[in-house]
C-alpha cells in the first residue's frame, strides 16, 4: 500500500475521480430485470439489497426481493416472519409501485425441483435418502446453488419487473458463481459413471465387473468410506440420474442469465482492507465470466462535519491546551475529531487503492449509520443516500 | 512489549486449553485476532500452530507474507523467543493425507483424486469436508514428538464465522446420517473427543454492534445446546471513551453547547471558521452527539453481551488498521487481560 500514491488528506480531500454510480437511473431503466449484491460478509449487503428494493418500489416499479439468512431485525422489517420461500407483499410502500419480500428456504427449493423432475417414486426414495438430507440441507454450495435457482424460477415467472437478490454468507464471496459450475463438473464426471455402475449392472458386485484400474479405485473407496456410506451414495445417484439432464440444463440457463444484458450486479463493500479486496477481486471475476457489474457500494464510510480541520492540527491543539491544564472538554473534542479524521483517511486510502486498479468501475458511498436499520424508514434513508 | 515478554507462571484464563476456536461474524476481525491470539499464547518460549480451514489465505494476508502452502512453516517470532507456525488446511490435501496416512493407500488415493472423488467428498459431501479439516487440526493438537513431548503447546484456528460454527464443529452429528459406522464415523469420533473435551474452547468474536452482538449470543447458545465448550467473548475494535461521561450523555440527549466548544478553540487559535462554512465549533458538536449518541448503544450491546456469562476481553481498535504492529499490540492487550 505504501507505494501507492495519494493525495488526499482527510476525509473531504480531494478524491480519485472514479465515476458515480447513478443508482437511480440502474432501477429506473425498464430493462434492468435483475439486480445481484455480492460481497463478503458484514458489509451490509442484504440491508443493500433491501435498500435498492425498496426505492425501486417507491419508484414505481413492481420488485421482489429475495434474500438469504437475513438478520432478524431487518427481516422484520420488511415483514418477514417466516421463512416459507413465498414472496410476500411488504406494506408501508409509498407511491405507485410494489414491493415483496422472500427468504430463501433452501431446502423447500431442492424438494421443489427433485419433485419436479422425478416421478413420485423417484422423488420418494430421493427425498428419503439420508444422503440426500444432508446435501439439500447442509451442503456449503447448496444454499449458492437455490439462491440461483430461486432467482431463475422468479425470472421465468416474469410477475417481475424487477428482482433484486442478496447473495448467501459464503465462505468466499464467489461461490455462488461457482456452484452451479462445480455441480456440473460432478454431474458430468468419472465418478458418477462408476458410481452408477452397480445400479447399472443390478447392483451386485458390480464393481467386479470393472477393470482392475476401477477396481482398485472401488475397493479404495469401500474402504475409506465404508460400505455403508457407499450404499447411501449410490442409491442417492441411481435415484437422482433421472433429474440430472434437468439439473445441468437450469445451472446454464442461470448462468446465462446472469450475463444477460438485463443484469446488474452491485458489489458491495466496506471501506476496510479486507473488504476492498474482495471486492476488486469480486470485480475482476465478474469481467472474466462477462457479467454485467453497475458498480461499487461502499457502506459504512465514516466521514468529519469539519473536515478543513486536519487531524494534525486538531491533535496539536489539544495537546497544547492539555499541557495549558484548559478547557478540558474541548481538548477531548479535539482528540475526538483527529481520531476520526484519521479513520477517514485510511478508509480514503482504501478506496483509492480501489479505484487506480479499477478506475472505471463506478462507486457510490453510504456513510456510517450510529444505529442498525430496524424499519422501511431506514431503508429509505439508506436508499437516498445509495443514489445521493 | 512490556508485559508480553513477562512469561514467569502466570495464571491465565484457559490454562489447560489447547484447542482455541476462533470464530466471529464476517468483518468483526476474526482472523486477526486469531493471530494476536496465537502471538499471545506463543510468547515466552512457547511453540503455536496458527491453522486456517476455509481456503482464504487470511492468516498470510493478516502477517503479509506470501500465500501459505499446505505446510506448516514458522511464520512469526512473538516477543520473548516464541514461535508461531502456520497451515493453510486444504480438505483435498488433507483427505490425501489421511487416506495415505490411516490406509497406506497414495496410489489409491491418486487414483481417488483423479476421477473426482476426492473434488466430491471435500466440496459436495456435506460434513465431509468439516470433518477432514477439523481432523487435521485435532491430529496436530494431539501429536506428539519422539520424546512423548507435544510438538504444540497450542493450536489456534482460524474457524468458519459465527454463523455456521456449531454446525462445523458438530461433526459427529453431521456425518451421522451419512456413516452410522465405518471409517468416516471413527475418524469423526475421534474430532469430537478432541473438539469436546475441556482442552478446547471457542472464542467468539464481535463488534459492539446489534448484529454481531446477536449472532454472538445466539452462537453461544447453540455451542452450549451441542455439549461444546465455550470460550470468551472478544470485543474488538473497541474505541476509546474520551469523553466524560456527564459530558457524553449531555451531548447524546441536547446536545454540546457549541459556545463552550468555541471559547477553548479560540484559546488554541483555532476559532475562525473558513468564511461560507458553518463554524468549527457547531461542526464539532455535531460530531461528539454522533459519537455520544454511538456509545450509549455500545454500553447497551455491552450489557447484552455480559449475558451470554462467557469471560470478555476488550481490544482496541487500531489507529493504521490491522498491520504487523498492530497484531503486536492486540496480543498485548490479550495478556494484559488474562486470556493467554
Amino acid at each position: 500500500m505504501s507505494d501507492h500514491p495519494h493525495h488526499s488528506r482527510g476525509g473531504e480531500g480531494t478524491r480519485r475521480a472514479s465515476p458515480a454510480l447513478d443508482v437511480d437511473a440502474v432501477l429506473d431503466d425498464a430493462a434492468t430485470r435483475i439486480v445481484v449484491c455480492c460481497g463478503s460478509g458484514g458489509v451490509g449487503k442484504t440491508t443493500t439489497a433491501a435498500a435498492l428494493g425498496l426505492r425501486a418500489a417507491e419508484r414505481g416499479r413492481r420488485v421482489v426481493v429475495l434474500t438469504v439468512d437475513p438478520a432478524r431485525r431487518l427481516a422484520q422489517s420488511m415483514g418477514l416472519t417466516e421463512l416459507d420461500n413465498v414472496p410476500r407483499p411488504v406494506a408501508g410502500v409509498k407511491g405507485s409501485g410494489e414491493l415483496h419480500a422472500m427468504m430463501l428456504d433452501m431446502k423447500r427449493t431442492f424438494d421443489e425441483i427433485i419433485e419436479a423432475h422425478a416421478d413420485p417414486e423417484r422423488a420418494r426414495q430421493i427425498l428419503t435418502n439420508p444422503f440426500y438430507q444432508s446435501l439439500s440441507s447442509s451442503f456449503s454450495g447448496t444454499q449458492e446453488y437455490m439462491a440461483m435457482e430461486k432467482l431463475g424460477q422468479l425470472r421465468r415467472a416474469d410477475e417481475w419487473d424487477l428482482i433484486v437478490v442478496d447473495t448467501p454468507p459464503s465462505r468466499s464471496a464467489l461461490d455462488f458463481l461457482d456452484a452451479p459450475e462445480r455441480l456440473g463438473r460432478f454431474l458430468d464426471g468419472r465418478l458418477i459413471r462408476i458410481l452408477m455402475a452397480p445400479a447399472k449392472a443390478g447392483g451386485r458386485s458390480a464393481f467386479k465387473l470393472l477393470n482392475a484400474g476401477f477396481g482398485l479405485v472401488a475397493g479404495a473407496m469401500t474402504k475409506i468410506l465404508g460400505a455403508q456410506f457407499l450404499k447411501d451414495i449410490q442409491t442417492f445417484v441411481a435415484a437422482l440420474d433421472a433429474v440430472f439432464g434437468g439439473f445441468r440444463q437450469r445451472a446454464e440457463q442461470t448462468y446465462r442469465l446472469l450475463q444477460a444484458p438485463g443484469t446488474a450486479f452491485v458489489v458491495v463493500a466496506a471501506p476496510e482492507r479486507d473488504a476492498m479486496r474482495e471486492a476488486s477481486y469480486f470485480v475482476e471475476r465478474l469481467a472474466e465470466e462477462r457479467m454485467p457489474l453497475a458498480g461499487l457500494v461502499v457502506n459504512r464510510v465514516h466521514r468529519s462535519c469539519a473536515p478543513a480541520l486536519s487531524a494534525a492540527r486538531s491533535a496539536a491543539a489539544a495537546e497544547e491546551l492539555e499541557a495549558r491544564g484548559e478547557h478540558e472538554l474541548t481538548a477531548a473534542v479535539l482528540r475526538l475529531h483527529a481520531g476520526r479524521m484519521q479513520l477517514a483517511a485510511r478508509e480514503q486510502r482504501e478506496q483509492e487503492h480501489f479505484a487506480s486498479a479499477h478506475p472505471t468501475v463506478p462507486i457510490t458511498q453510504v456513510p456510517a449509520m450510529p444505529e442498525d436499520v430496524h424499519d422501511l424508514a431506514g431503508l429509505r434513508e439508506i436508499g437516498e443516500l445509495l443514489a445521493s | 512489549m512490556g508485559s508480553v515478554g513477562d512469561v514467569s507462571a502466570r495464571d491465565t484464563d484457559w490454562d489447560g486449553v489447547r484447542l482455541h476456536v476462533v470464530t466471529g461474524k464476517g468483518g468483526t476481525g476474526k482472523t486477526t485476532v486469531a493471530a494476536a491470539l496465537a502471538l499471545a499464547l506463543a510468547a515466552g518460549g512457547r511453540k503455536v500452530l496458527l491453522v486456517e480451514v476455509e481456503g482464504r489465505q487470511g492468516i498470510a494476508q493478516v502477517f503479509d507474507i506470501p500465500p501459505l502452502p499446505y505446510e506448516e512453516r514458522k511464520i512469526a517470532v512473538a516477543p520473548g523467543g516464541g514461535d508461531v507456525h502456520a497451515l493453510a488446511i486444504d480438505p483435498e490435501e488433507a483427505m490425501l493425507e489421511y487416506v495415505e496416512m490411516f490406509y497406506g493407500m497414495k496410489r489409491a488415493g491418486k487414483a481417488l483424486s483423479k476421477i473426482g472423488l476426492v473434488d466430491f467428498a471435500t466440496t459436495i459431501a456435506p460434513g465431509l469436508r468439516d470433518v477432514l479439516v477439523t481432523g487435521k487440526t485435532s491430529e496436530a493438537v494431539r501429536r506428539r514428538d519422539r520424546n512423548g513431548r507435544r510438538v504444540y503447546d497450542a493450536v489456534v484456528m482460524d474457524a468458519p464465522p459465527t454463523g455456521r460454527i456449531t454446525r462445523f464443529l458438530n461433526v459427529t452429528s453431521e456425518v451421522a446420517g451419512l456413516a452410522r459406522i465405518g471409517p468416516v464415523r471413527n475418524h469423526a469420533d475421534m474430532v469430537r473427543g478432541v473438539v469436546a473435551s475441556p482442552e478446547t474452547a471457542v472464542h467468539f468474536v464481535t463488534l459492539l454492534e446489534e448484529m454481531p452482538v446477536q449472532e454472538t449470543l445466539d452462537g453461544v447458545a447453540n455451542l452450549r445446546e451441542a455439549g461444546l465448550p465455550v470460550g470468551g467473548i472478544f470485543i474488538n475494535m473497541v474505541r476509546p471513551e474520551l469523553l466524560p461521561r456527564a459530558a457524553l450523555d449531555a451531548a447524546a440527549n441536547e446536545g454540546l453547547d457549541p459556545a463552550d466548544l468555541a471559547l477553548g478553540l479560540k484559546a488554541v487559535g483555532l476559532a475562525e471558521a473558513t468564511p461560507g462554512a458553518p463554524p468549527i465549533a457547531e461542526a464539532l458538536s455535531r460530531e461528539v452527539a454522533e459519537h455520544a449518541r454511538r456509545t450509549r448503544l455500545e454500553r447497551r450491546e455491552r450489557r447484552s453481551l455480559a449475558a451470554a456469562k462467557a469471560p470478555r476481553y476488550e481490544l482496541p481498535l487500531l489507529a493504521d488498521g490491522a498491520d504487523l504492529a498492530g497484531l503486536y499490540e492486540l496480543a498485548t492487550a490479550i495478556r494484559e487481560q488474562g486470556a493467554a
